[in-house]
């Protein structure tokens, strides 16, 4: 049984609004397998005691007093895009339906 | 969204089915600075200038929260009465949209900071009904999406869209409702009600503007029906753009009459988002829901995790204010008013705003008669709630001291009022910019005063003659001539001194 079937590649893909082939399907399908299946090996060793960890630093607490940082002018923030208009970052049409 | 769609009379609508409610509001809070950066979150600015490279999601940028936005969202879920988790985190919500420059939404999922509450509803006749709050969740905002070349703003047939990310990671808190059953046909009233109480607890609470019209507050109704006695509940629909008190309760009624000739033609309802029309309150299809396991969440990796420490809740509980109930039943007897009075208040939704101007200097009388007569005459012509209304309590409460320091009178105070509406900025920048000080300068009045007696000597003699009534007609030229800025009572006494 592979970790992950054609069909759910083809389900993200299309959550990713990528077009991909039936025989990149195939492809992705067998090498995101791969991945899966060596990220699973960690769960072997992963005994019933230990808890899941989302952080490896046992901190918790970590706020900023709520005081205005200047950050980017327009221009800077602007500067990296692949296209601008009106001040606003342009994008192509978006597919599908509004959020 | 011009297609002829069926619905049910109301009547009928509630005699077969049971709705069931599920509310979801969406409050910006007002901290001074992002959800987890230090930018700016100013309300109408140039796009694209409160923006970094956390908040634009750039390569090797870490989020820090911000403290307030946290101690605001324990506040708010302490007044819902919620629990305080001892211990949650911020998940990744990922999507495909452009409306987050990071490719998701850093939001609260299965942890919320506060859960399991309740708040208690007045309904207009005085009836009470309790809400359950399922949870109150941190979130940050998206990005604000322009679309361009379609024909209505909208992303169907649009070329391209723009996006400013001014607002991407403003501090948000989702408050979700449990489901709302038992309450019939008075679901759109419950609906409003709530949103209402939910309103002015935020604004009690200091931690939002909660302008609808603004966006500072949304509201989605999930709406769905089952006949009557079945204890299974419908399939919901989820109607979004819901931006003021009124369409809450119209969106409501409407879906329930939707759905209602739905399922009486034999037809299914279809689990949907819907789009609310504030021009003829009816809601059209959105998007097909993806699933919760489409978002793919997973625990926000840079974020630590929330502990809040008992000492930290204990502190914060005690900066709630007043329980609203409480709140109300102080005020009956401050400001001495009858049950019939204070209900009246309360429906006419001026309670709130009444007592913001007490609060910041005015009396209850004097504050209580500019918000139910003239405020509540333009409230009315603009067809939105005094809340709603772009001059807040401490404005009001400033014009009526400009009142009683004899600074303005008080037709010159509504123009000032109607300045401070037309967004001309506060009560002093209005008298200002419009030149509406009271002439009260005796000098320059005793020579309008002449000019007039000068202009109609029948009616002066008549004054000299004994004929005290027949100043009224002095005194109006004299207010005209100086276009309303003076006294009347004052020009009234001088047109008697020079004629005795
Ligand atoms: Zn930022």
């Amino acid at each position: 049984m592979p970790s992950i079937s054609r069909d759910e590649v083809a389900h993200l893909a299309r959550l990713a609004r990528l077009a991909v082939t039936e025989e990149e399907l195939d492809t992705f399908a067998g090498q995101l397998d791969v991945i899966l299946r060596s990220v699973a090996s960690v769960g072997e060793v992963a005994a019933e005691e230990i808890p899941p960890t989302s952080h490896a630093v046992p901190l918790t607490n970590v706020f900023r007093d709520d005081v205005v940082r200047p950050g980017l002018t327009r221009e800077q923030a602007l500067a990296g895009a692949p296209a601008a208009e009106d001040g606003r970052f342009r994008v192509p049409r978006i597919l599908g339906e509004e959020q | 969204m011009t297609t002829m769609v069926e619905t049910m009379d109301y009547d009928e609508v509630v005699e077969r089915f049971d709705p069931v409610l599920g509310l979801e509001v969406h409050v910006e809070l007002s901290t001074a600075t992002k959800m987890f950066c230090g930018c700016a979150t100013t309300f109408g600015a140039e796009p694209n200038t409160q923006v970094c490279p956390t908040c634009l999601g750039l390569p090797g940028s870490l989020p820090v929260m911000n403290g307030a936005a946290v101690e605001s969202a324990i506040r708010i879920g302490l007044a819902l009465n919620c629990q305080i988790a001892p211990w949650c985190r911020f998940a990744r919500k990922n999507y495909f949209y452009p409306d987050m420059p990071k490719n998701f939404q850093t939001s609260q999922y299965d942890e919320p900071i506060a859960f399991d509450g309740w708040m208690d509803l007045e309904l207009p006749d005085g009836e009470t009904v309790r809400v359950g709050i399922e949870r109150a969740h941190m979130e940050e905002d998206t990005g604000k999406s322009l679309h361009v070349g379609g024909a209505t703003g909208r992303i169907h047939g649009a070329s391209h869209s723009l996006l400013d990310y001014n607002r991407a990671g403003v501090p948000l808190i989702e408050i979700v409702t449990k489901p709302i059953e038992g309450v019939g046909a008075r679901a759109p009233e419950v609906a409003r009600a709530y949103v209402t109480a939910l309103r002015d607890l935020l604004r009690a609470l200091d931690v939002s503007d909660v302008r609808m019209d603004q966006g500072s507050l949304r509201c989605d109704a999930n709406v769905s029906l089952r006949e009557r006695g079945v204890s299974e509940f419908g399939t919901r629909t989820e109607t979004k753009n819901v931006n003021s008190l009124r369409s809450v309760e119209r969106a409501v009624r409407y879906e329930m009459t939707r759905q209602a000739a739905v399922l009486a033609g034999g037809g299914e309802v279809v689990q949907e988002t819907r789009h609310f029309h504030e021009a003829d309150g009816s809601t059209s299809p959105g998007r097909v829901k993806e699933t919760a396991e489409d978002y793919r969440y997973f625990p926000e990796p840079d974020l630590v995790p929330i502990a809040p420490s008992e000492e930290w809740i204990e502190r914060l509980r005690g900066t709630l204010p007043e329980k609203p109930a409480e709140r109300r039943k102080r005020i009956q007897q401050d400001w001495q008013l009858s049950d019939l009075e204070l209900r009246d208040l309360l429906n006419a939704g001026a309670v709130e705003v009444i007592a913001s101007t007490v609060d910041a200097g005015a009396t209850p009388d004097e504050a209580r008669s500019w918000w139910v007569s003239y405020l509540a005459q333009q409230a009315n012509t603009r067809g939105v709630e005094l809340a709603e209304l772009p001059i807040s309590p401490a404005q009001v409460a400033r014009v009526i001291a400009l009142v009683n320091s004899g600074e303005l009178t008080n037709s010159l105070a509504k123009q000032v009022v109607d300045g401070v509406l037309a967004g001309e900025g506060d009560p002093d920048d209005v008298v200002a910019a419009r030149g509406l000080a009271v002439v009260s300068d005796d000098s320059a009045l005793n020579a309008a005063v002449d000019e007039a007696l000068a202009a109609q000597p029948d009616v002066a003699d008549k004054i000299r003659g004994g004929k005290v009534q027949a100043a009224g007609a002095i005194v109006g030229a004299v207010m005209k001539a100086t276009n309303n800025q003076a006294d009347a009572k004052r020009v009234r006494e001088l047109i008697l001194e020079r004629c005795s």
